[in-house]
């Protein structure tokens, strides 16, 4: 049985993560072939689709608007996400833990039914479905993301140190700017990538909550109707699946550095 | 004035709870004093510390620094410096930075601002490391650090909590030696939390002994280690025989008192001494009796049988049955006579001076 289990399980592995990877391989190999239908055999080597990028003016304003809206989540969600990281790992209250369950439940939740009750709420309230109302919904879904980057640069953060800027004569303000933020500036960085690119990647939420605008999984769901434009939809989504793995690796290489500096200020290391 | 005192402690409660971590405290700390709080842990050392600094607030009576009264003073507005235990040296800053952390604040001009941080350093022989990342000090770099952060705020009272308990053996020694001399040089007052009994000795003019959130004597370091008030103060402090005995005579300030094995004594009565009917207790730390070699003798003698030797380098230590005792003795020689090769079963006299012997409560 042991035998069996040797020699398959590697094999089993390996199959796995073909079927996991191999599509997202084949984006950027179709996304610089000639034809416009992807098959193989490769017909030949261009870049074409991606010069006919930023010619498009559909797609320009998708991406500004996708620009903006990342931006403005991942400040409101990670200035949230400070707030509840601190009070988690600082203090003890009645109510931590459900507290704590509720604000990561969105990351189980179906997001097409959070999408569809804000939707709701969005309309009773009389709001317009605008960029703001997709907005909203973004730091709903990237909060879980930015409160667990952020509780982890929290935690084993030296509470002496604050104290220390304290008892040097520094006030709560003071300590909070010349420490804890400095402290905190991995994470914090980190959290804002991390939302930015949930941000960016994020359908359901815009695609309910946009009304009229456009963002740019919108952009390119749309353009998916045309068979003429799937080539210049692969070198997009090559642009954005890059875009994204860079954004994500450099926030995990911070939140590493940030719990490695906190971890540092224990008692010494003689 | 160097009587004046620059901490009062008055009536100061702490309770959490029910529980009561400091429980009704008074205590004056003299000006350019070093003073010890001794006690194991959760006697309510730490509390009592941190409330000086103003990190914890007492939940009733009150603390006064230099003769204010610090009701309501944040920590940041207090006169009072500490080295942390875990030394909270911020890592991100180097070590000038952290030496000026403080003075940063006080909006000083820059040549002064560095002259007295190069001054702070020098003073605690870190002279030249200044631009050292934090995180590339050993444990007693980064306490010296921590000393200087506080040394150059020039505080009232310096409070320093275990400072010592992270280091090794060898250079803990040599930093109770170190933090002596600072002390004696800068002339403030420093207030020490442990609960290493050799480190209060060695270091303070005066210590208050602690248990469970009262303050059971305060005296200096001979006084503490030769008259303890009770017997949980003589344990902590080091190893004592306690000898049962009788009060024969109760004089005003001695008492004689019938001894099993060691005959009448008459011996000081302790100013915190309580009488337990005619019953006391009689206390003699193993050290203070003597091994008597050959046909040397003493005004003082008790005999007894070694019944164990316990070797450790420069000691021995002996257990010691005497005749018409309840319980062994520990006796603690030097090994310049052979101490260590006294064999078990051997009849030995032990000489004492009765001066050594302290009555004190149960």
């Amino acid at each position: 049985m042991k035998r069996l289990l040797d020699r398959w399980l590697p094999a089993y592995a390996a199959l796995y993560i073909v079927f996991l990877y191999l599509p997202v391989l084949l984006l950027p190999i179709f996304s610089i072939n000639t034809s416009a239908v992807p098959k193989f055999p490769l017909s030949g080597f261009t870049f074409k689709w991606y010069e006919e990028l930023p010619r498009t003016t559909a797609l320009l304003d998708a991406a500004w608007n996708s620009f903006i809206v990342g931006i403005a989540a991942s400040l409101l969600a990670t200035i949230l996400g400070i707030c509840a990281a601190r009070a988690i790992t600082r203090y003890r209250f009645p109510g931590r833990r459900p507290i704590n369950g509720l604000i990561m439940a969105p990351l189980i939740l179906p997001e097409i039914i959070v999408a569809v009750s804000m939707l709701l709420v969005l309309q009773r309230m009389g709001l317009g479905l605008t960029l703001f109302t997709v907005v909203l919904g973004h730091v709903l879904i990237c909060i879980p993301y930015s409160v667990t980057v952020l509780t982890s640069g929290f935690e084993g953060f030296d509470r002496s140190l604050e104290e220390a800027s304290a008892d040097l004569g520094e006030t709560a303000w003071g300590t909070f700017r010349r420490v804890t933020l400095p402290m905190m500036a991995p994470a914090i960085i980190s959290s804002l990538l991390v939302s930015f690119t949930i941000s960016l990647d994020d359908f359901i939420m815009a695609f309910f909550l946009a009304g009229t605008e456009t963002t740019l999984p919108i952009y390119i769901w749309g353009q998916l109707r045309f068979a003429a434009k799937l080539p210049s939809v692969l070198a997009l989504g090559t642009l954005l699946l890059v875009g994204s793995f860079i954004l994500l690796t450099i926030a995990e290489t911070l939140r590493r550095r940030a719990e490695r500096r906190t971890h540092l200020t224990g008692v010494a290391v003689a | 004035m160097p009587d004046r005192s620059m901490i009062e402690i008055r009536n100061v409660t702490r309770s959490y709870g029910t529980f009561k971590a400091l429980d009704d405290a008074n205590l004056a700390i003299r000006e350019g004093e070093f003073f010890s709080l001794l006690g194991p842990s959760g006697c309510g050392k730490t509390t009592l510390l941190r409330m000086i600094a103003g990190f914890d607030t007492p939940t009733s009576g009150s603390i006064l620094i230099d003769g204010q009264p610090m009701d309501g003073i944040p920590a940041n507005r207090r006169p009072t410096n500490m080295v942390f235990q875990s030394y909270a040296i911020f890592p991100h800053l180097n070590v000038e930075q952290n030496v000026a952390y403080g003075l940063k604040r006080m909006r000083l001009d820059a040549a002064e601002e560095k002259r007295r941080v190069d001054e702070a350093l020098a003073m605690v022989s870190l002279a030249g490391l200044g631009k050292r990342g934090a995180t590339e000090l050993s444990g007693g770099q980064r306490q010296r650090v921590a000393l200087a952060r506080a040394l150059v705020m020039r505080p009232k009272v310096l409070l320093l909590d275990e400072p010592l308990s992270a280091l090794d053996k060898k250079l803990r020694e040599q930093m109770q030696v170190e933090l002596r001399r600072l002390q004696q040089a800068v002339g403030i007052t420093f207030i020490l939390v442990t609960h290493d009994q050799y480190e209060a000795l060695a270091m303070s003019d005066r210590i208050a002994v602690m248990f469970g959130g009262k303050i059971a004597q305060v005296a200096a370091p001979k006084e503490i280690y030769q008259r303890p008030v009770n017997r949980q103060v003589a344990d902590f402090l080091g190893g004592m025989n306690f000898i049962k005995a009788e009060i024969v005579d109760d004089a005003g300030t001695s008492i004689v008192v019938d001894t099993l094995g060691f005959g009448r004594v008459k011996t000081d009565k302790p100013a915190a001494y309580v009488k337990n009917g005619s019953a006391a207790t009689i206390g003699i730390r193993p050290e203070r009796l003597r091994v008597l070699w050959d046909d040397a003798t003493a005004r003082h003698e008790v005999a007894g049988t070694v019944v164990e030797r316990h070797y450790f380098g420069e000691i021995t230590h002996l257990i010691v049955e005497v005749p018409g005792m309840d319980r062994p003795l520990s006796v603690t020689e030097t090994n310049d006579f052979g101490a260590d090769d006294l064999p078990l079963g051997a009849t030995i006299r032990l000489g004492y001076d009765p001066d050594a012997l302290v009555a004190m409560a149960d």
